[in-house]
């Protein structure tokens, strides 16, 4: 494995680290088919981290075993869900996601550049956003709670159809300022335990704070299934739950400032693979 | 996953907060981050200090640091460094000083403050994701400081 850790302490405990719960050397494979890029060398605007890693890798063999086969990884049960509500026709135009976008394949890519400028409406849009966009403006139907079941279900489907494609979210052009604010947010501490993403996710991944074996914080591996709460979740709610853990007061999903912090964080693994559903701990 | 400092880490002690220890805000720290006497007024005690290292819901202190007095405490972790013989090479007043607010001695470092209830951004209500309410108090008592500094002291190499 190449390591381009700054300090060599560093890399130490990380070797140390993962000796005992992981195996840092595993590459992902899933169903014997498709490969998942889970370390490469860091885009530029990250270049500190020399080398960025998918979450896979700092999960234990076992966790990282059930998300090498479809029939194992217990996100995809979600994935069947949401290709049957693709198939529902639901709203007053009478159109079902079928109807206009055919198999959900035709969405493969989408993962990988999203968030993602979106001209007509001028603003940074997720992909739940997107979808939202499609159920209220095309479909005459509900949006979807933000991070909400159908949606986090739906996501998981979109994601599933680009796995093993290179994320590769753009940062320059309009994007710019959003990106700008969530690399401020990024590296901005908070909380009475006053912390940063930076703090765990670039300073300390390797290291281990109590249990818990700390990575990137990438979210290519997103909607993941947490083997914690046995249920899909999506990328803003995770960032909530970082902050609430620092003592700090969280932001709403779907907000500017997670929007922008989405965006960022998604460019700071661009060149890994997107691998949603993934399984975490 | 069990998140890294978990919702009862840090719990709140400030019900405990007696009328002779010095306030958070008016801690003096040296030029070098040490604090010269005594938060609470009162010696600390080694045993009290022991538990509050190691419970989830107090110190935490092993969730980061690595001591192997405490060995029999499950899940040492390895953000800071090994406080094995510490007493020996830090004085009460710094360890002290360390405790209250560690920025003072680190600049920039990721431990957590645990005297200090102002200057932070966004402060929750403990781990509920929302706003705080009224003053924020701080992560241990003037008292379980004293109490963490003295069984520090213990660990001499
Ligand atoms: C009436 C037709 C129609 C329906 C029904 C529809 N969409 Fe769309 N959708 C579109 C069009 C047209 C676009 C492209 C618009 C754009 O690029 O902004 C689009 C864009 C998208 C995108 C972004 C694709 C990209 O390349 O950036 C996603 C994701 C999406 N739709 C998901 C869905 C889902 C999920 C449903 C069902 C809940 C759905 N859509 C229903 C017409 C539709
Ligand atoms: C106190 C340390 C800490 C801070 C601060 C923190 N996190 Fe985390 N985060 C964790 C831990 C522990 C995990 C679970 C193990 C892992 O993947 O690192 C985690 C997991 C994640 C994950 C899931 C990774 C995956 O592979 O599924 C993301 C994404 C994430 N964090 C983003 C953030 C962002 C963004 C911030 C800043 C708003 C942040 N974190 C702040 C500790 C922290
Ligand atoms: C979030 C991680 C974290 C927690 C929790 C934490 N520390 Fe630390 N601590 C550190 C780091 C990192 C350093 C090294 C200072 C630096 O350079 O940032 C440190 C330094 C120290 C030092 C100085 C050691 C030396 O060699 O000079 C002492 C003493 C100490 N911590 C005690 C404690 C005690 C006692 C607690 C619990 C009340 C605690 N720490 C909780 C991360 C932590």
């Amino acid at each position: 494995m190449k390591l381009l850790f700054r300090g060599g302490v560093v890399a130490g405990a990380l070797f140390a680290a993962l000796a005992a719960q992981a195996d840092e050397e595993a590459n992902l494979v899933i169903n014997g088919d498709i490969e998942i890029t889970v370390r490469t060398d860091a885009p530029e605007h990250v270049a500190q981290l020399g080398t960025i890693y998918s979450g896979w890798v700092f999960r234990s063999d076992e966790t990282q075993s059930l998300q090498m086969d479809d029939f194992e990884n217990p996100g995809m049960i979600f994935v069947d869900d949401a290709i049957d509500a693709w198939n529902t026709v639901d709203g007053t135009a009478g159109n079902s996601c079928a109807a206009c976008h055919g198999e959900p394949e035709s969405l493969a890519g989408v993962r990988a550049v999203y968030p993602k400028w979106n001209d007509e409406a001028e603003e940074v849009r997720t992909i739940a956003m997107q979808v939202n966009g499609c159920r209220t403006e095309r479909m005459g139907a509900e949006a979807w709670k933000y991070d909400g079941k159908e949606m986090i279900n739906m996501e998981a489907l979109i994601a599933s159809v680009s796995r093993g494609m290179p994320v590769d979210v753009a940062i320059d052009g309009p994007a710019q300022s959003m990106w700008e604010l969530g690399r401020e947010i990024y590296y901005t501490r908070f909380g009475q335990l006053d912390l940063s993403c930076a703090n765990c996710h670039e300073d300390n991944y390797g290291n281990n704070i109590r249990s818990d074996h700390l990575s990137q914080g990438q979210i290519n591996g997103f909607p993941t299934y947490r083997l914690k709460n046995a249920q899909l979740n999506g990328v803003q709610s995770r960032f909530r739950g970082c902050i609430r853990d620092t003592r700090g007061e969280t932001y709403g999903v779907g907000v500017e400032e997670l929007i922008a912090l989405e965006l960022y964080v998604a460019s700071r693994g661009n060149g890994l693979s997107v691998e949603g559903p993934s399984v975490r701990n | 996953m069990k998140r890294i400092i978990t919702a009862s880490a840090f719990t709140v002690a400030a019900t405990l907060a007696f009328a002779e220890d010095v306030a958070p805000d008016n801690v003096v720290f040296s030029e070098y981050g040490e604090v010269e006497a005594s938060l609470s007024g009162q010696a600390g005690d080694p045993a009290a200090g022991l538990q509050i290292m190691v419970s989830r819901g107090k110190g935490n202190c092993i969730a980061c640091h690595q001591v192997t007095a405490l060995q029999e405490y499950p899940f040492h972790g390895d953000v800071g460094p090994i406080l094995d013989g510490v007493g020996g090479y830090r004085t009460a007043e710094e360890l002290r000083g360390i405790l209250a607010n560690p920025k003072m001695t680190f600049e920039g470092t990721i431990m957590p403050a645990f005297y200090r209830t102002s200057g932070f951004n966004r402060p929750g209500n403990a781990f509920t994701g929302k706003a705080a309410e009224g003053e924020l108090a701080p992560l241990l008592t003037a008292q379980e400081i004293e109490d963490v500094v003295a069984y520090l002291q213990t660990l001499q190499d």
